[in-house]
C-alpha cells in the first residue's frame, strides 16, 4: 500500500498541502466548517518542529501569522465567513506592509452566523473586497482534493513571489467531503522560498524597494537589518510618510504587482471549450457538478464545454472573454446570488449572454438542478 | 553603547506634545535596555495605533508598527516563532486594555515571554482627548462633557488576575524606577506588565483643570507611594508603586518545546 495515498478531508488535503509548501506556523480559531484544518496541524506541525496555536481569537490568528512571517517563516490561518469577517483589517495590513501570509476561508452561509454547517460560495465579494482601501487580492479555490493540495502549494508560493496575503477561498462541501488525495512526492511540485536580502551588515536595506524583477527581498527580524514595519503609507525603508509621490508610488506598487500579473496569477481547467455552444463557468465544489452535467451531455451531442476557474482574483478577464468568444450561452454556476457571474459580465462582449444557475438555501447545487436551470436558459431539453 | 546609539535620531524631534510623558518612557526603556548591554538585533519592538506606539519609530531595533489594540497578538506570533528574539511591546491605555483587552488577558495567561510596557496616560490623545477604559469616573473628556460615568479598573490587579508573572507599576516623575522595573521586566521570563502612569497635559490635564506637565507629574509623586510604605499604609486613596508579583511560572514558548519532543517522539497523537 502506497504511504502516499490518503482517503481524507478536503480541510486535511489542505493542511497537507500546506506542510508540502513548508508552512512552519500556524495561528488559528476554531469555526465549522474549518476547524479540521487546525485539528490536523496541530498533530502535524510540532512533528517537523513547526508551532501551531490557538489564539484568543480570530483577528489574534490574523495578527499572529503576520508577526511570525516576519521572522522567516510561511504561515497559515484558516478561518470561516465570521472569522474572517474578523480578520479583514489585519488582512489589509499584510497587503499593506506586504507580508507573505495565506488565508483559508472555508466558506458557509453567511451573512452572519448564517448557516455553518451547510454550504456556499458568497464570501466571494468579500475575498475581493472585505478589508478597506484601495488594494489588490490573489483568492485561489478547488473543487476536488488534488487541486486543493495543490492550489495550497501555489498560495504559498504566489505569498512568497508577491509578497502578498493569498486567500484560499473553499466551501463546506470540499472542506468535508472525503475522497482520495496522492500526495505528491518532495519536488514533483514547485515550492517557492523566502526571497532573502543579499545586501551585507552595514550596507543600506530598503525593504520597500522593488528590484528590476518586481521582487522585494526580506530580511527576518533578528538578523543583521533592522527596519520599520507599518501600516502607514511608507518610504522604502519602511518609515511613515505622507509625502504625495511616496503615497501614490506606494498605491500603485501595491495594486500593480498583482494586477500586472493576473496572467501569472491565472490558474482554470477546461472541459471542451473549443467547439462549446455553451459554456460553464464554475468553480469549488459547484464546478464538481457542472463537470458532471458536461460528461452527462457530451456524449449526447450538446456542445457544451466548462471552464473551472481556480484563481477567482485577480479575476483572469482576458482569459475569460477569450474562452467565451464563440459561446450562443454562458451560464455561471455557483452557489451565491451571482457574485462572478458579475465578473464575467464585466469581461465579456454581449453580456447579455451571461446567465446564472444558482442554489442560495444552503444545499448543493447538483447536476440535475443545473441541468434544470439550463433548460429555462437556453429554451430547450438540454 | 551609547543611549543615542538605540535611537534613529533622523526622526528627532519626535511627534509628541511638550510636557508628554511618552518622551520620559522612551529615555527609560532605552536606559533599561543599555544597562543590559542588549544588542540591537536582538531586540523586535511591537507597538498598536495612538500616540505612545508611535515610540517604535524612534528605537533602532526591528520595529513592528501594527493595527489598533493587536500589537500583542502580533507579538506573540514574532516570539513563538523566533523565540531567541526580545520582544516588547509598548502600549497607550486604550491600545493595551480597550481595544486589545482581550488580547491582554490571554498574552498574560499564556505567559509567553513578552515585555509589555502600559504608558497609562488615561486618555486617547491621538484622536483628540476621549476618555479611556482607565480615564475613571468622574473626569472629563471630549466625549464625556457631562463628567465620565464610566468606573475604571486596576491593570495591575487585572494583569495578575489574568497571569501575568511579573507586574509592576511606576510614574513618569519616578523616571530612574521606571529605567530599573523595565530592566526587570525584560529579564523577566514571562509575560511581564509595566504600567507606567504618564501625564497626557495636551488632552486629559487642561480637560481636567490639572495644569501644566510639571504640576501633573508632581501630582503623580503626592497619589503614589512604594508598596507597603507608611503613605500608602495610612492613605487607601494612595496608589502602590513598586514590583507586585514576581514569581517564576512555565513560559509558553519554552511549554511548546515540550510538545514538539512530544510530537516527534510519537507520544499523544
Amino acid at each position: 500500500m502506497n504511504q502516499n495515498i490518503k482517503f481524507i478531508q478536503g480541510n486535511e488535503a489542505c493542511a497537507e498541502g500546506a506542510i508540502y509548501a513548508g508552512l512552519d506556523f500556524f495561528a488559528g480559531y476554531p469555526i465549522t466548517p474549518s476547524t479540521e484544518i487546525a485539528e490536523h496541524l496541530a498533530a502535524r506541525l510540532p512533528q517537523k518542529a513547526g508551532k501551531f496555536i490557538q489564539m484568543e481569537d480570530e483577528i489574534a490568528s490574523m495578527c499572529a501569522i503576520i508577526g511570525a512571517s516576519l521572522t522567516g517563516h510561511k504561515v497559515l490561518t484558516a478561518t470561516s465567513g465570521p472569522g474572517f469577517s474578523l480578520m479583514q483589517e489585519a488582512l489589509g495590513y499584510a497587503v499593506m506592509a506586504e507580508i507573505p501570509c495565506v488565508i483559508v476561508n472555508v466558506q458557509r452561509g453567511g451573512p452572519s452566523t448564517g448557516i455553518p454547517t451547510h454550504v456556499s460560495q458568497g464570501d466571494v465579494n468579500q475575498a475581493r473586497w472585505g478589508t478597506h482601501g484601495d488594494h489588490a487580492i490573489v483568492t485561489l479555490t478547488a473543487s476536488n482534493h488534488q487541486d486543493v493540495f495543490a492550489t495550497t502549494v501555489e498560495a504559498f508560493n504566489i505569498a512568497e513571489t508577491y509578497r502578498t496575503p493569498v486567500i484560499l477561498l473553499f466551501d463546506e462541501v470540499v472542506g468535508h467531503m472525503r475522497e482520495k488525495l496522492v500526495i505528491p512526492e518532495p519536488g514533483e511540485i514547485a515550492t517557492v522560498e523566502r526571497l532573502r536580502t543579499s545586501v551585507a551588515e552595514g550596507v543600506d536595506y530598503h525593504p520597500y524597494l522593488p528590484r528590476e524583477d518586481g521582487r522585494l527581498p526580506m530580511s527576518d527580524f533578528g538578523h543583521v537589518h533592522r527596519y520599520n514595519v507599518t501600516g502607514l503609507y511608507h518610504d522604502m525603508w519602511g518609515f511613515p510618510s505622507d509625502n504625495p509621490d511616496v503615497v501614490h508610488g506606494l498605491i500603485r506598487h501595491l495594486v500593480d504587482k498583482i494586477e500586472n500579473n493576473v496572467n501569472e496569477i491565472a490558474l482554470y481547467k477546461e472541459l471542451y471549450l473549443d467547439d462549446a455552444d455553451y459554456i460553464l463557468i464554475s468553480y469549488g465544489s459547484s464546478a464538481r457538478s457542472a463537470r458532471h452535467v458536461i460528461e452527462t451531455l457530451r456524449p449526447r451531442g450538446e456542445r457544451i464545454g466548462l471552464l473551472e476557474l481556480q484563481t477567482l482574483w485577480p479575476f483572469p478577464a482576458d482569459i475569460v472573454r477569450e474562452k467565451c468568444r464563440n459561446a450562443k450561452y454562458i451560464v455561471v454556476v455557483e452557489m451565491n446570488m451571482g457574485q462572478i457571474r458579475q465578473a464575467v459580465q464585466m469581461a465579456v462582449d454581449d453580456p447579455d449572454r451571461v446567465f446564472l444557475a444558482n442554489r442560495i438555501d444552503g444545499v448543493f447545487i447538483t447536476p440535475r438542478d443545473i441541468r434544470k436551470l439550463l433548460r429555462v436558459i437556453v429554451g430547450k431539453g438540454v | 553603547m551609547a543611549v543615542k546609539d538605540y535611537i534613529r535620531e533622523r526622526f528627532f524631534p519626535h511627534i509628541w506634545c511638550a510636557g508628554c510623558g511618552h518622551g520620559i518612557v522612551l529615555n527609560s526603556m532605552i536606559r533599561s535596555i543599555e544597562t543590559l548591554g542588549m544588542s540591537k538585533n536582538e531586540i523586535v519592538m511591537v507597538s498598536g495605533i495612538g500616540c505612545s506606539s508611535r515610540i517604535c519609530g524612534y528605537v533602532d531595533f526591528h520595529t513592528l508598527h501594527t493595527i489598533h489594540g493587536r500589537a500583542l497578538a502580533f507579538a506573540t506570533g514574532v516570539k513563538m516563532s523566533k523565540p531567541e528574539l526580545n520582544v516588547i511591546v509598548p502600549m497607550g491605555d486604550g491600545d493595551a486594555l480597550s481595544i486589545g483587552g482581550n488580547h491582554f488577558i490571554h498574552a498574560a495567561r499564556r505567559n509567553i515571554d513578552i515585555t509589555a510596557i502600559i504608558m497609562n496616560n488615561r486618555i486617547y490623545g491621538m484622536t483628540g482627548g476621549q476618555y479611556s477604559p482607565l480615564s475613571g469616573a468622574g473626569t472629563l473628556a471630549t466625549t464625556a462633557p457631562y463628567h465620565n460615568i464610566d468606573p475604571d479598573f486596576d491593570v495591575v490587579k487585572m494583569a495578575m488576575a489574568a497571569g501575568a508573572t511579573f507586574v509592576a507599576r511606576t510614574t513618569t516623575y519616578h523616571a530612574k524606577e521606571t529605567t530599573d522595573m523595565i530592566r526587570q521586566a525584560i529579564l523577566h521570563e514571562g509575560f511581564s506588565v509595566v504600567e507606567v502612569m504618564s501625564q497626557c497635559p495636551t488632552y486629559f490635564g487642561r480637560k481636567n483643570r490639572l495644569g501644566s506637565a510639571v504640576d501633573m507629574m508632581k501630582q503623580m509623586k503626592s497619589i503614589t507611594a512604594p508598596i507597603g510604605s507608611k503613605a500608602a499604609r495610612e492613605n487607601p486613596e494612595i496608589i502602590e508603586r513598586g514590583i507586585f508579583c514576581q514569581e517564576e511560572k512555565p513560559e509558553y514558548c519554552s511549554e511548546y518545546d515540550k510538545v514538539i519532543e512530544r510530537a516527534t517522539q510519537g507520544q499523544g497523537v
